[in-house]
Formats: structure tokens, sequence, C-alpha cells
């Protein structure tokens, strides 16, 4: 318990510092959003200064922050210049997207990079275990907007096993009624699975794309964590006591090769929230990266800031459950009492 | 010295895939610092009568929608894009191993407040931290080089800090200060040489990631702009053209890429060996 | 003579390496009697582990076994494959690792431990199994079983872990039990406590037990029988009696006669050397002392585990007191033994009085300076630094991979004494390094190019070559083998014979101390509890903490008790 409120409290200067950081960065951004929201480049200076006062653009850089902070703690992200919404309800509209992709794709890295890297481990210097050096440092190299991009050449152009990349689902299909946003859940709640289908279809591509992205590293870090865990001296005592290979594998090694296994878990949800932004790109999929990064050609900043904000939060939320998971792993980190 | 050949034989003559990853290197750096010197077209120049050709005997890469020749742009892209990735992996563990080192070494509040600060840039996704910065920096080539070395900045402190965290204690640098070093001399001529090889190995590492922010960035349009051969922006200009299936224009910057990160990535595997063949994996 | 229950005939094992095909074990033959206790006693790379693990099926991919055979219950243990083998292994015959605490899962509680190892030998209902494995910890005399059985190791103490190491391998009853070097590492005392308790659990049982050990005097208190090996051989296998009155071997003599603990002085100590010189007369007790330490004390602040109840009260720590007031004169030419166990805080102290940590409180006066106001930061740059020097515990962490031989003794020289030109350097760097017995040749290479012994003395020249006054010695052989040992402990007598430097030698080992050392201070939990020259500490100790620590200390088969009177 004392662990929990402990970690708690450790995101919040995290927190604020990242708070700083994206306040600082947006407002080096170059362009005056007074000229935006002004309607017009060609208006003239007095409008441009009332607006500058209206945004309270005119108000010192610390003045501005405060007024940030406190707009940020009734939930206020600020407007979109470009959207004319709330930032605030555009990121909520589009974060459904993004977390579905990531989501998925994070399922299957996992279900491929785990069973590879612990066989690869098993049986070093194999084949299954130079298959699996080779793919990770591959995967590894391979840019996901160069591996998207291939993909849809392979599977959409050349074979036409794959639908169209242009986003979540066909423009002209009806969506499901929007419960969480998940378009896969969402079209099964209504019992639509024509729609689970298509929508299916669609998030195939992209997912695999971020997936493979996220496998290599994955593969590699389970499988020198086992190569650890195996030559550590408590799996010597293991195999000198004579416990069944099973039980030396499942219950003392693979529990032990968790623990960093997890760790890198947490770096990898990261790089595939970075990688949104490109992947999203490719597929013309609605997410906030899309968004972010219209809203960044635009000179748009308060979306930026949003999005910035947004991704830093998702990521120092999945910390916290990493770590959590971590404690639940390790008895050392005190979490669980025992007698 | 002798002794470091004889391994790094060895190390080449056990693993061939490390004599790969070093002809590549040699190829990348021969592209980076000769190719624009040898391409056979000019990598600007536009000539619309021959646009988007598909490879050929004489555009060995097909032509792009502007007509330019795509074998020379890929291969004279090579100079910027390496160029980005070391300026910027460099500034990065020069500053990183400095900030790193100390704060493994003295310990106390430095240590305290750059672990904190560590955690908040780690705390962003490190692409979306790029963006953001390149975006407020300013369009160009130095913000990429800056916001690159910054999205690395955390690795070299983490890796120096342990590195020098672990050895702080050991019996030589204590020799060093009994024998009257002071705290800058330690730093400098005994624990940065031995916490160097590790370094490197990162480095190598973090090369491969420089380039793939480098060419991220330039794909969403920022950083390096048109009409620079960059590959980043190659296949951002050929992506367009993928669903019509002209692949050649964004697939071969895209193949470039690729094996450069893979050539960073290999190296950095086979470095690792010969500076620590325990940890090999 | 009953059959022998292990009969080990003519077993060769290689490894494999880099630079190619080494042999480890050279036509190894020996028996072991049902119930026997059996020490095998060797050097590093005598090939006494690789013996252990070889016989359980435990070598690594490089190692391979050329030739032998190894007869246990019928079977020729060499021949069987690892299914056959995993049967034996934990229920027939079992090993006790080195390093207690990492040889346990550190993520599964320790009793859980020992029943995974029942319940793959013989199944029987959680209930049995849970009286097994409690039954099992109170044999190794583990008070309070039920809540032991659920702590995980990093909550035990080292000794704790082995006795539940012990446990584990004992749990099914095996009829040969191995036990490799398994109180290495842990304080003379906690050895003796687990030591006695292995013996008793294992005559109880009637196991024929293999014990391998560096420690001489350890077998000689422990086994029935010695079988000694030297790089892959056996040189000498003989009763425990016969081995210590009538060694048969030359190398086993060599090695009786370079252990502390046979030799009642110095110059008896591995004496085929060169002889050593006569000691000086014993020097004026009233010289000005080279350093005298008074009240010197230091506590460290060691957090407590926040729980819901004080996360927002201020961090509640603790002081541990580390060094608690000590008191101390070292005389020019003298020699100090600085002793006592793990964390009692005599590292601490060697480390304020060289000023590499700053003391809370105390003076320091070195020469009759006070030096304990200057920060360790600029001590570093005072000529003082020179007067007062270290030599490290691990003669291999404590030499810089980087610098080679010459540059690890120049180095100091040209710190402290920056204005000798550069022949004047060479010439005393070599100087440095014939005083030790350095070959010059050895100047150019680094660390790794050299033995243990050779770094050990490239550690002592770096020390010497800037002429301290005194010379802090931090457990300077406690990593080395015992025949290096000796030579490294003549060496030292012979510089402070000849050059008349103090010592201060802190170390865990008494027989090294009684040796080497005019006086000896034993501290205990931070706080001098004797002070004394080395005869009345050993025949007259005044504290009861010394008695049980001279008690503890393992002697060869015929010597007479430490401490008794």
């Amino acid at each position: 318990m004392g662990f929990l409120v402990g970690r708690l409290l450790g995101l919040v200067p995290t927190l604020a510092g990242v708070v700083v950081v994206t306040f600082v960065l947006t407002h080096l951004l170059p362009g005056d959003p007074a000229v935006f929201f002004a309607n017009s480049v060609t208006a003239d200076a007095a409008t441009i200064a009332a607006v500058r006062q209206k945004l309270g653009l005119d108000l010192p850089l610390w003045q501005q922050f405060f007024v940030y902070v406190g707009q940020l703690a009734h939930g206020d992200l600020g407007q979109s210049i470009s959207t004319g919404q709330p930032v605030a309800a555009d990121l909520l509209q589009r974060l459904p997207a993004s977390l579905e992709l990531t989501l998925v794709a994070f399922a299957i890295a996992i279900a491929v990079a785990l069973p590879l890297g612990i066989a690869a481990a098993l049986r070093p210097g194999s084949l299954l275990d130079h298959v699996c050096r080779v793919l990770s440092t591959a995967g590894v190299s391979l840019p996901t907007f160069v591996s998207g991009l291939l993909l849809i050449y392979l599977l959409y152009y050349l074979l036409g096993w794959a639908p169209e990349p242009i986003g979540r689902i066909d423009p002209f299909a009806i969506m499901p009624p929007r419960i969480t946003g998940l378009l896969l859940i969402d079209t099964l709640l209504a019992g639509d699975t024509e729609g689970f289908g298509m929508a299916a279809r669609q998030i195939v591509l992209p997912a695999v794309t971020m997936a493979l992205f996220a496998l290599a590293p994955l593969a590699r870090m389970t499988r020198a964590a086992m190569l650890g865990v195996l030559s550590s001296e408590f799996i010597r005592t293991a195999r000198a006591n004579g416990l069944r290979r099973r039980t030396i594998i499942v219950s003392y090694a693979l529990r032990n090769a968790l623990l960093p296994i997890v760790t890198t878990l947490g770096m990898i949800f990261s790089n595939m929230l970075g990688a949104n932004v490109l992947v999203e790109r490719v597929f013309a999929w609605p997410g906030v990266g899309s968004y972010a990064l219209d809203s960044l050609i635009s000179l748009d900043y308060a979306p930026v800031q949003g999005f910035m904000l947004v991704m830093a939060g998702i990521f120092v939320l999945v910390n916290f459950v990493i770590d959590l998971l971590y404690a639940v792993i390790d008895p050392r980190t005190g979490l669980l009492t025992h007698a | 010295m002798r002794e470091r050949l004889l391994l790094l034989r060895y190390v080449l003559a056990e693993n061939p895939v490390n004599l790969v990853a070093l002809l590549l290197l040699v190829l990348l750096l021969g592209c980076a610092a000769v190719g624009p010197a040898l391409v056979p077209f000019d990598p600007i120049a536009t000539e619309t009568a021959v646009a988007l050709q598909p490879p050929s005997a004489l555009h060995w890469f097909g032509t792009d929608q502007l007509g330019r020749d795509v074998f020379s742009r890929v291969v004279v892209a090579a100079r910027l894009d390496l160029a980005i990735a070391f300026a910027a992996v460099l500034l990065s563990m020069a500053v990183g191993a400095v900030i790193g080192a100390s704060m493994g070494y003295f310990r106390g509040p430095l240590d305290t407040i750059g672990s904190r600060t560590t955690d908040v840039l780690m705390a962003f996704p490190l692409f979306v931290l790029a963006m953001g910065m390149v975006a407020a920096l300013g369009n160009s080539v130095s913000s990429v080089v800056y916001a690159t070395a910054v999205i690395n900045l955390p690795f070299y402190i983490r890796l120096s800090r342990a590195e020098v965290s672990v050895r702080r204690s050991l019996g030589y640098i204590e020799a060093a200060r009994v024998g009257g070093s002071g705290h800058a001399r330690i730093l400098r001529v005994f624990l940065l040489p031995n916490i160097l090889p590790a370094l490197v190995v990162q480095a190598s590492v973090n090369l491969g990631w420089a380039v793939l922010n480098t060419a991220g960035l330039s794909f969403i349009g920022l950083g390096v702009r048109a009409p620079a051969p960059e590959w980043g922006i190659m296949v951002a200009e050929g992506a367009q053209f993928i669903v019509s299936g002209r692949w050649w224009i964004a697939t071969f910057p895209g193949l470039a890429l690729m094996l450069a990160v893979f050539c960073f990535n290999l190296l950095g595997d086979g470095l690792r060996d010969v500076v620590d063949p325990r940890t090999r994996t | 003579m009953t059959a022998p229950l292990l009969s080990v005939r003519d077993l060769s094992v290689e490894f494999r390496t880099r630079s190619g095909i080494v042999p480890a074990l050279k036509h190894v033959s020996f028996d072991l009697a049902p119930g026997e206790m059996l020490g095998i006693v060797g050097e590093s790379g005598s090939g006494k582990s690789v013996t252990a693990f070889t016989l359980l099926g435990l070598l690594d991919r490089a190692g391979r076994v050329s030739s032998g055979q190894a007869m246990f219950g019928g079977q020729d243990l060499l021949r069987l494959g690892q299914g056959a083998l995993n049967e034996l292994r934990g229920a027939a015959m079992s090993i006790v690792f080195q390093n207690p605490r990492t040889a346990l899962n550190p993520i599964r509680p320790v009793g859980v431990q020992i029943a995974d190892v029942i319940a793959r030998h013989d199944a029987g209902s959680t209930a049995t199994l849970r009286a097994r494995v409690l039954d099992a910890l109170r044999q190794m005399r583990i008070a309070e079983p039920e809540r032991r059985a659920s702590a995980y190791p990093y909550e035990l103490s080292g000794g704790m872990c082995q006795r539940i190491g012990i446990a584990m391998a004992l749990a099914c009853a095996p009829r040969l039990l191995i036990a490799d070097e398994p109180t290495t590492g842990l304080d003379v005392t906690t050895q003796a406590a687990v030591m006695d308790v292995f013996r008793d659990a294992v005559r109880r049982g009637g196991v024929g037990t293999i014990f391998i050990t560096h420690d001489l005097a350890l077998a000689s208190e422990y086994c029935d029988r010695i079988l000694v090996m030297q790089s892959g051989e056996v040189v000498e296998d003989a009763p425990v009696a016969e081995i210590f009155t009538r060694p048969r071997h030359p190398y086993t003599r060599r090695l009786l006669r370079s252990t502390p603990s046979s030799v009642d002085v110095i110059d008896d100590l591995s004496p085929d050397e060169e002889p050593l010189p006569p000691a000086p007369p014993r020097g004026d007790r009233l010289a000005a002392p080279v350093l005298e330490v008074r009240g010197l004390s230091k506590s460290y602040a060691f957090a407590r585990p926040r729980g819901l109840s004080n996360f927002w009260k201020p961090r509640d720590t603790a002081m541990l007191r580390a060094v608690d007031g000590v008191d101390l004169v070292i005389r020019p030419g003298e020699a100090v033994g600085l002793v006592g166990e793990s964390g009692c805080g005599k590292s601490t102290l060697s480390r304020m009085i060289n000023r590499l940590i700053a003391a809370d409180a105390g003076e320091v006066l070195l020469q009759g300076t006070p030096i304990q106001r200057i920060s360790p930061g600029r001590f570093a740059s005072l000529p003082q630094r020179r007067l007062i020097q270290m030599v490290f515990q691990d003669p291999t962490e404590s030499l810089n991979p980087r610098f080679s031989v010459f540059e690890a003794i120049a180095d100091p020289v040209g710190q402290l004494l920056p204005h000798e030109g550069r022949a004047a350097l060479r010439a005393r760097v070599e100087r440095a390094a014939t005083r030790v017995g350095l070959p010059l040749a050895l100047l150019p290479r680094y660390p790794h190019q050299l033995s243990g012994g050779q770094k050990a003395r490239v550690g002592i020249a770096r020390a010497m070559v800037v002429e301290p006054r005194l010379l802090v010695l931090d457990e300077p052989t406690s990593a080395l083998d015992v025949s290096v040992q000796a030579v490294v402990l003549r060496l030292l007598t012979r510089l402070r014979r000849e050059e008349g430097v103090a010592q201060l030698f802190v170390s865990h080992d008494l027989n090294v101390v009684r040796l080497l050392c005019d006086r000896i201070i034993v501290m205990y939990k931070g706080k001098i509890v004797e002070s004394g020259t080395a005869e009345q500490v050993f025949n007259r100790p005044a504290h009861d903490y010394t008695r049980s620590l001279l008690a503890a200390i393992p002697r060869l088969r015929g010597q007479r008790a430490l401490g008794a009177t």
C-alpha cells in the first residue's frame, strides 16, 4: 500500500515537468496565433492587439503559464483554430481510433514476440534462434512509414487482399453507435458482424505495420532476459535438485525473466505512441496523430500542446501500470505483504 | 593494441554478420563522402519529360514525379542523413556522458535534479517530443540535430550514470584519490575512458535511431525541406504513388534508410561482442 | 571395509576455450565410503569444483568428460543421460553451492523452493509436504520455521540462506552430498555455526559427503579424509590425522606451510622463500605517533520503507553508527591489526583515516597535524596526502584496466610529487617495482596480463612509491590463494622491517593478523572492544566477543586451541 501511494506521489513532479515542457515548447512555436484568431493576415494592428489581449497573449510568460495551468485544471485545453472546436473535445473524438490501433498492434507484438524470444533462448544457436536474431535486428531497422507503404503496395495493390488504406471504415458504411469509440468493440456491441469484419479488415494493415516495429525489440529483450536468467545460479540449483525442465522454465526462469520484459514493454509502448503519428499518416487513420500533424502544419498550437500532454499523460499512466505489474511479480518491492 | 586487432579479427571471423555490417558502413560512408561527385544525374534538376519512369538501364531506380533520377537522389541523400545522425549522436553522447558521469560520481542533489529532468524527458513518446521541438525551434536542419540530440540524451545520461555508479567504489578509483587525484581528474582520466566502450556501443545503436528519427520528421514535413534529397522526404513524395503501383519512388529511399539503420544495429551488436563478450545475445 | 558409496576412476575433463582445448581434470580417482566426510582441498584452478559439477552432470556446454567412470549405486554417473541423472539429483545425491543468496530463486519463498524439491521426488499430500518442509528447516536449527518458510531470500542473512540451501539439499535424504565451498564469504562465527549444523545433519543422516574448500584448517576440523588437488590432479589422498603429521607430496607440504595457522611467526611461513631480514628492536613506545585518532565517529542514515501510515511525515530515518567514538594511536614502524567481522565498521574507519570519507566527529592527527577539518576533496591536493597510503582488497578491481603497470605506479608520483623529472620518475617507479619483487619486464603490461599475485604487488608498489609513513592495508590478501597470500604477507613484513613504514592491517582473519602485527584491535558494532599485543589478545582475551571470534576460527588438526589459556 505504501508502495502504491509512493508511486502515485512520484508521478506528480514528472507530470508537472511535462506541463512545463509542453508549455514552453508550444510558446516557442513560430507564427502569431492572434493573427489567426483575427481571421485575417491583413487585419490591422489594433484588431490583432485586441485579440492578443483577449487571448491573454500580452501577459508576461509566467502569468500566461498560470492561466494555462488554471485552464488545464478545468480540463480546458484551448480552442483549435482549424476545426473551431475545443481541443479537448477534438482529442476525445479521435483518441479511440489511435488507442484501438495501438492496442491491437501491441497485442499482436506481444503474442508473437514472447513465444519467439523464449523459444530462441531455450535453444541458443539453433535455426529458430538465428531466425529470431535476424528478424529482430531487421525489424528494429524497419521504419514504420516504409514498411507500411510496402505492405500497402504488396497486399493492396499487387494482391488485392487488403482494403484501400483510407481510414478506419469505408466512408459509405454506417458507423455503429458510439459506446467505447473502439470500432471493433462497438460493432460487436451493436451486433453488427458485417461492420466488425469491415473494421477488422481496415485495421489489419496499420496494426501489423506497428506490430512489426514493436515486435523486434520485444523479442530481443525476451531472448536476452531468458538467456540471462537461465544461466543464473539459482537455475543451476534447481537443476541440481532434479526439478523438471517444465518447472524450471515456467516457475523459475520465465517469472524472473518477466521483470526486464515488463520494463521493456513500457519503453515499447512509448515508441508506439510516437510511431502512431507516422502510421496514421500513411494509412489516413483519423486518430490524434493525424490531428496533431494537421494542426502543426497550419501553426495551430493549442491542439499540438494538447496532443503532447495527452501522449505524455497516457505514457505516464502506462508506466504506472507497469510499475504495479512489476511489483506484483517481484516481492522485493514490498507491494504484496506476506506473513 | 595488437591484441585488440586480434580480437577484432576473431569477432569478424566468428560472426560473418559483423563483416557484412562493416562493409555496409564503408558503403554508406563512401556514398556520403564521394557520392555527390559520382552520381550520373543532378539530384535536384527536374525534367518533366521523363517523369514517373520505372527503373531502367538509364535510371537504375526510375524517376520521380518531377523526372529526377531516384538513384542519384538516394545516393546523394546519404550525406545529409548521416551528417545529421552523426552530429546529433556525438552532441548527445558528449553532453550526456559528462552529465551522467557527474551524477553518478557526485550523487546528492545534482543526481536528484538530473534524474528528475531525465524522467520528464522520458515521459514523452520520444518522436512526439522531437516533433514538438522541431516545430518550436523552427523548421531547419539544425533543429533536427538539436531535437534528435535531446531525445537521445536520457539514454547516455542513464548509461553513464549507471556505469560510473558501479565503478566509483572500485579500488582503482579510491586508489586514485589516495594517489592525490582530484574529482575532476578522476572523472576525466579514470572514469570517462573506462565507460567509453559502453557509450560507443550505445552510440552505434543510437545512430540507427537518429537516422530513423530524421527521416520520420522529414516524412511528416518537419526539418529538412524539399527539394533537398533526403530519404524521408523521398518516401513521403513517393507515398502518394504507391496506391497506383509506382513503387520505386518510395521503395528505394526506404530501402536505403533500412539498410543504414540495419548497418548501425549490426555494428552495435558486433561492438558489444568486442567490448563485453559476456553480454552477448 | 564396506563397499564405497561412490567410486571415481580415471576421470578426465577438458574445456573448449578461445585458446583451444584446456584440460581441467586429469585422471582423478578416489572412493567415498558411506557416511564418510571427504574433504577436497586445493587452490583456484585445481579442479575441485569441476569434479563436483561433473559428478552431478552440471558441466556447462564447453566442458566434456574425456575419460573415466564414477560408480554410484551400481550406475556409472558419467554414462547416464540427463533424464536419468535428473531422477537422482535432489533425491539420491545433491549439492550445496557457494554464494547462498544467489543460489536461491529471488522471487520465490524459500519454503516453496524446498517444497518444489520434495514434491518432485516424493509425491505426497499438501499437509505432509508442509510438514516435511518445516521438518527440514528444524533440522537446520532454524527458529520459527513457519515464518522463515514464507520469507524470500533477500529477507534472510547469508548464513540463513545457506542453512536453507543445506536444508533443500538434505530434504529428500540423499546418500551422497557435495558441498562446494558452502561457507566461503560468510563471517567466521557464522561459518562455524553453519558448519556445525551441517556436520550434525550429515552425520545424523549417515550421508556420504564431499566437502570442497580452499581452507585446509576448515577441512581438517570437519573431515575424516582429505584429498589434495593441484591443477586438475589428485596429489595426495590420506586420512586427516596423517596428512598434517606426515604429508607426502611436496605440494601438500607447501600448502601446509603457507597456511597462517600452521606457524607461530611470519618467518616460518613459506620458509622456502628468501629469508626475511631480522625484526628491528621494538620501536620507542614514546616516539611521536604517525597517526592519532580521537573519538572518531561516523553514522549512516538508512531510510525505513514508507507505508500508507507515514508517507506524509518527514522521511523516517534511523542512524546506523558505523564507527562510534574510536581512539587509536599508531607509532612509527608499528604494525597494528584491525580485526572484525563484516559490518563492524573497520572499512569505514580505515577510509576515514585515509580521508576518503569525512568523519562526523572526532580528530585525526597525522604526524601531529590535525587533518579532519580538511574536506576529503581538498586533502587530495595537500602534501600530507603522500604520508598515508592505502592498499586495497581486490587486486583486480584496484587497478585501472587502461593503465599499464608503469602508469599505475607512476600516477600517484605525478600527482603528489609533480616536480620530479621524467628520469627521476622512471627511476623511482623501477625502484618501487623492484622492492616489491615485480620484474621490470612487467612494467609495460596491462592488468589483465598479470596473475593475482603480481596485481597485488603492483597495488603495494603504487602505495609505497611515494614513500608514505603509514600504509593502510584493507584486506589485501583476502582475494588471493593461500600460497600467494603467504608470499604477499612476507613481502609486507619485509617492507616494514626494511623501511620502517607503519602499517594498519585491516582484516577479518585473526590468524593473518597474529603473524603480521605487534598490536591487535578488535572492532564490534562500531566500537573497539579489545586492544592489546597479539599475545594478549590471543591468549588472554578480555571481551566475550573476542573469545567467540577466537573459538570460531578453524584450527589445523593438532594445533592448540586459540584463546585457550
